[in-house]
């Protein structure tokens, strides 16, 4: 009996081993051969897709290699980058070529999700450029629930850009159309390129069709852009008038109310860009570096200042012996404003530069194609918050009555116990940290220079001159006027050509009203 | 009592001028020829070619003194006048160069750089010396008529025309620096070889510029003097005073402006003129708003409403500018700018003033004309 | 009084400046060789009128007729003053720094006062005999040579006086001749007036009664850019209205 159920398990262990074995060689080579090579830690059955993607990556056949990129495309998502950077690492010169377009689309992918809205914004943007139709859907699954308006726009302008790529007409053709309706700037060249290809002379049928209806959607195009052109432009002019606007009204005072020429303002302005350079400076030099930002407003007061001090130490050496000499005045102050110039020039050298403050950064897309940068906004609710003020000091405050007083009749005003000599001084300083705000404002747009100065002095003059003497209105008309002009005129002629025009302008305006803009009426004597 | 008699100078005034005169004319050309080259006495030929653009300015200097100071009109913008006289100058110069130019070709250099192909139309008229010449008197004076004729009728003064003009000074600066204008560009024009067959090189061609100079100054001097002697001359001092007055005198101010403008514009062109050859180059730098200031102040530090301050301030600032500079560049700027304050608020009379205050005070009051400096002719 | 007689003829002026009325429908009508003393309270528009009349200020409606009816209105102050009307102004307005005869060679009535002819012209000895005269008239001889500026108030008025006698005006307009002089320059000053108006025209303002009744024949009164009264002195001086003018129940035009 023993002997019996010895001869089974044989008999058992012999047909097993010979059936299980050969099936299992079988399967196992079957394996093998779908995998490929084995790579060096390659083990049989347990690999998923990525990972086997992640390896075959690597390889050194370029068809393997791309097919592998196209699945982790696809598959793929924001974990794996880490992985990628190491072997893009270590790779060599082709297999980086290969993993490169992988990485960014991956990225790409994954801030369409972003939290910041301007990450979103320029990961749908640089979408475009692979062109992958993968990212069609990620576009427009990304668009669907998207809240920003821009972001949203650029993502459905990427995929329909990507779209024109596609090689069926019809696809062509609602992309063609949807890029119009959305009047795309960026799609104006591919459009463009159609357009061409149409008027060639071995054109297609189907060639010339799309190109038709390229050129429509390039009309579109156009026409909006020409709106969107010109309120930039009109935007551009108002932020210049601001600024030429704020030195204006610091020369309308100290000119219109006091009868002094001061050719030393545009100087007292570059002291207030120098002084917010100096404390950007300190603030580097001093404190850490997320206090940086607050540099800037710290720096409004320290800027007005020191104008104010420039400006009162100017008044009490020079022009207080000057009063009522406008020529003399006038002299004598390009002879301050020379030693100013040259002061900066030998003691900061002739390029300075300011970092504008993270908070005024960047800007607001109002609508497509025209763009309003933070820090220009900010310059002109600053000037109009400049004009309020001093209208309200000037007009309905006592300071103002007083100052106005002086400047009017100087002997009764003193007669009547007013401190004249106080009241000019500070009237003056006032005045000149005025131009300092001014100077503190331009740092934003501009760079910082010895020069500085000079650029804003002769418009700033030209807008008293046309705005008429000690009028706040006319200074405000005519500094928006000639700011305004000035950057109209700039897209047709060039800056130069501008300026020049705008000379004649004033020299021929002057011929029909010698007064200005706003004449002092009733007696007065020649100014 | 019978009115002085019209033309005649105060009398030391008289005297002093024919003697610089005779200096500046006969005895600095003789120094420079006769002496040896390393005796002591000797002027050297840069000196005397500085000496010539000096008194170049002096001409300038004269017309300005002429509406400001007489006229009380202060023009920021003669430089603007000078320069349209030393281009259409320096124009007839740059074709003489010809073929000696770098390129080797008719057209001048600047123009071979910038691929332009042909000489510009506006050029033409300066294949000629006399259109060199002509052109750099008439080109400015026919710009201040119309520019003076459009400023002064609209009755812009004072501050206002002041500012015009440096407006206007900058304007130019920007428009001489742009390539399209064909003078040149920032560069401007220069490596000038020769006029009217004289090499510019050789000091006798110098030398002999530096003698129309001279010549150029005094006849620039006596019709300023004539002008300022006879009744319209007079006519300029009261406009100052009072312009209401002299409207209500039957006169119309803004011609006598007018007048005056267009002479000064004529002998910034003169001017111009004769510095290009000598100084060897125009550039926009001439022209603008600093250099048309600086016209200013050689007329204030010197003594305004004097004529002779004019030649004075012109030569004594340029001087002290070029020695200062070369020992101390970078303080120019300050000293000039100091200098404006300092005349300004302190020395209105200017240089000629203050001689004046120390030599008058051995004679007994004369019936002169103190305030501000300014004499009767 | 027939209206051939008149030289100048100011029919219903209206100078608004900004809805401020400095002369309001102004009728003011004056004789050949008259010498005709305007006065009238502060604001009355007094200096205003003369400006309208001499052509420094262009009024905003009504016409100012002069001589053989030439309308001034539009025309040009030097081109009214060629016509034959001078003004003295409230401040002496001479040039301070020319000579007195300097002064007065300038005003001096001529032939052209067009650029050139300035330039070339020199004064013929007529043309100085006159302007000696002139220096006697105002009683300046002996300062011909001096600077103008260097005179005193009075001499400046006088001054000022002789250089528009010396243009020769048919109509002379003196605004405050005797304001800040002497009382025997005042009396003066009214001697040179009267022996004036024998040969033109005169229109004087003036505040200084004293000097009015010295000089006066008919006083005009203005009053609020209109003529209220007209009259001798007495006739004035007697007028309801014109005193409560004076005495402050009218409004006052700033």
């Amino acid at each position: 009996m023993v002997r019996g159920l010895h001869r089974l398990v044989n008999y058992v262990l012999v047909v097993g081993l010979w059936t299980i074995l050969p099936i299992g060689l079988l399967s196992s080579s079957a394996l093998a051969a779908e995998a490929g090579p084995p790579a060096a830690s390659a083990s049989a059955s347990s690999v998923s897709p990525i990972e086997q993607a992640l390896i075959e990556i690597k390889s050194d056949d370029a068809a393997v290699r791309s097919k592998a990129a196209a699945l982790l495309i696809e598959q793929g998502d924001a974990r794996l980058l880490p992985t990628l950077d190491e072997i893009r690492a270590e790779a060599d010169r082709a297999v980086r070529q290969t993993i490169k377009p992988v990485i960014d689309l991956l990225k790409n992918h994954a801030n369409l999700t972003s939290e910041q809205a301007d990450t979103r914004r320029s990961a749908a943007a640089d979408l475009v450029g692979p062109g992958r139709p993968e990212a069609i859907t990620w576009l427009e699954e990304a668009a669907a629930t998207e809240r920003v308006w821009w972001v949203k726009y650029t993502m459905d302008e990427s995929a329909q850009l990507i779209r024109l790529r596609s090689d069926e007409p019809a696809v062509k053709r609602a992309a063609i159309q949807k890029l119009g309706e959305l009047r795309s700037q960026n799609g104006l060249s591919a459009l463009k390129e159609l357009v061409e290809a149409g008027l060639q002379s071995g054109a297609t049928e189907a060639q010339r069709a799309l190109a038709d209806a390229a050129q429509a959607s390039i009309g579109q195009i156009d026409s909006w852009g020409w709106w969107a052109s010109s309120i930039e432009t009109l935007f551009r002019g108002i932020s210049l008038s601001s600024i030429l606007l704020i030195m204006s009204l610091g020369l309308a005072i100290v000119f219109g109310l006091m009868g002094v020429i001061n050719m030393a303002h545009g100087e007292l302005m570059m002291v207030g860009a120098y002084a917010t350079f100096v404390t950007q400076q300190a603030f580097v030099a001093w404190l850490s570096p997320e206090h940086f930002d607050w540099y800037f407003p710290v720096a409004l007061p320290v800027a007005f200042l020191a104008a104010a001090f420039f400006g009162w130490v100017l008044e009490a050496t020079v022009i207080r012996f000057l009063y009522g000499r406008l020529l003399e005045t006038l002299l004598a102050t390009w002879g301050v404003s020379l030693i100013l110039m040259q002061a900066a020039r030998v003691y900061f050298g002739d390029l300075t530069a300011v970092i504008a403050p993270q908070a005024l950064r960047g800007g607001v897309q109002v609508m497509v194609g025209v763009y309003l940068p933070f820090n220009r906004i900010f310059i002109i609710m600053l000037s109009i918050v400049c004009v309020l003020g001093i209208y309200f000091v000037l007009f309905r405050s006592n300071l103002g009555v007083r100052v106005r007083a002086v400047t009017q009749n100087r002997n009764m005003s003193a007669c009547l116990g007013i401190p004249t000599r106080k009241v000019d001084s500070y009237t003056f300083a006032f005045a000149s940290g005025l131009a300092g705000i001014a100077g503190w404002a331009l740092t934003m747009v501009g760079n910082v220079d010895p020069g500085l100065g000079q650029n804003y002095i002769v418009d700033a003059f030209m807008v008293v001159v046309t705005g008429g003497v000690g009028k706040l209105a006319g200074t405000i008309w005519a500094s928006l006027g000639i700011g305004g002009l000035n950057k109209l005129i700039e897209p047709v002629s060039g800056a130069v050509y501008g300026k020049v025009f705008i000379l004649v302008g004033v020299i021929l305006f002057l011929q029909w009203r010698p007064q200005g803009l706003f004449a002092a009426k009733g007696r007065n004597a020649d100014a | 009592m019978p009115e002085p008699e019209r033309g005649r100078p105060d009398s030391r005034e008289t005297v002093s001028v024919y003697v610089v005169g005779f200096f500046l004319l006969v005895v600095l050309p003789v120094l420079n020829v006769l002496p040896a080259e390393d005796s002591w006495l000797h002027l050297s030929d840069f000196r005397l070619n500085q000496f010539g653009k000096f008194l170049a300015f002096a001409i300038l200097a004269l017309g300005l003194d002429l509406i400001w100071g007489y006229c009380g009109v202060l023009s920021m913008g003669q430089g603007v006048f000078f320069g349209f006289g030393a281009y259409c100058m320096g124009m007839y110069l740059t074709l003489q160069i010809g073929t000696e130019s770098v390129y080797g070709s008719e057209l001048p250099d600047f123009m071979v750089w910038t691929q332009v192909k042909e000489l510009p139309l506006f050029w033409y008229p300066f294949k000629s010396f006399f259109g060199g010449f002509f052109g750099a008197i008439l080109v400015p004076v026919l710009f201040a008529t119309l520019f003076g004729f459009l400023a002064f009728r609209s009755r812009i003064k004072g501050v206002y025309f002041a500012i015009i003009t440096q407006a206007l000074a900058f304007a130019a600066w920007l428009v001489f620096n742009r390539n399209e204008t064909r003078l040149g560009g920032t560069n401007g024009l220069t490596d000038f070889k020769q006029l009217l067959g004289y090499r510019l090189s050789d000091p006798s061609t110098q030398r002999g510029l530096y003698i129309l100079t001279v010549m150029a100054l005094i006849a620039a001097y006596l019709l300023c003097r004539w002008i300022v002697a006879s009744r319209a001359g007079k006519v300029l001092i009261a406009i100052r005073d009072s312009e209401s007055r002299v409207t209500f005198s039957g006169y119309t101010p803004w011609m006598f402006k007018l007048f005056v403008f267009v002479v000064a514009a004529g002998l910034a062109g003169l001017a111009g003129m004769l510095y290009v050859p000598q100084v060897g180059i125009i550039t926009p730098a001439q022209i603008g708003v600093l250099p048309s200031l600086e016209v200013v102040i050689w007329v204030a530090v010197g003594g305004r409403g004097t004529l002779i301050g004019a030649i004075l301030g012109a030569v004594a600032v340029n001087y002290g500018r070029s020695v200062l500079t070369n020992y101390f560049p970078e303080a120019w700027p300050f000293i000039l700018g100091g200098l404006f304050v300092v005349v300004v608020t302190m020395f209105p009379d200017g240089l000629l003033g203050m001689i004046r205050k120390v030599t008058d005070r051995h004679k007994p009051p004369a019936p002169e004309l103190k305030a501000d400096g300014r004499t009767a002719a | 009084m027939t209206d051939q007689n008149l030289i100048l003829q100011c029919e219903n002026v209206v100078m608004d400046y900004d809805g401020f009325k400095a002369l309001n429908n102004c009728n003011f009508r004056v004789h050949y060789n008259e010498l005709r003393v305007v006065i009238g309270p502060n604001g009355a528009g007094k200096t205003t009128l003369l400006d309208v009349i001499c052509g420094k200020t262009k009024p905003t409606s009504g016409k100012v007729l002069f001589g053989k009816g030439t309308n001034l209105v539009g025309k040009n102050a030097e081109d009214i003053t060629k016509l034959g009307v001078g003004r003295k102004f409230q401040a002496p307005s001479i040039y301070s720094n020319l000579s007195v005869w300097q002064n007065l060679d300038l005003s001096l009535k001529r032939a052209s006062k067009g650029v050139f002819p300035t330039l070339m012209g020199q004064s013929s000895p007529a043309e100085r005999a006159r302007i000696e005269e002139g220096l006697e008239t105002i009683g300046l001889t002996d300062h011909a040579h001096d600077r103008a500026g260097s005179l005193s108030h009075g001499q400046k008025q006088w001054l000022e006086i002789g250089m528009v006698i010396l243009q020769e005006p048919s109509l002379l307009l003196v605004d405050e001749p005797v304001a800040g002089m002497s009382d025997k320059e005042t009396e003066q000053t009214g001697q040179l007036l009267t022996k004036l108006s024998e040969k033109q025209a005169i229109v004087v303002i003036e505040h200084d009664m004293d000097f009015v009744r010295q000089i006066a024949k008919i006083v005009t009164v203005l009053a609020e850019g209109t003529v209220i009264c007209e009259g001798t002195v007495e006739t004035v001086q007697a007028d309801d209205h014109v005193r409560e003018i004076y005495l402050g129940r009218a409004k006052v035009a700033h």
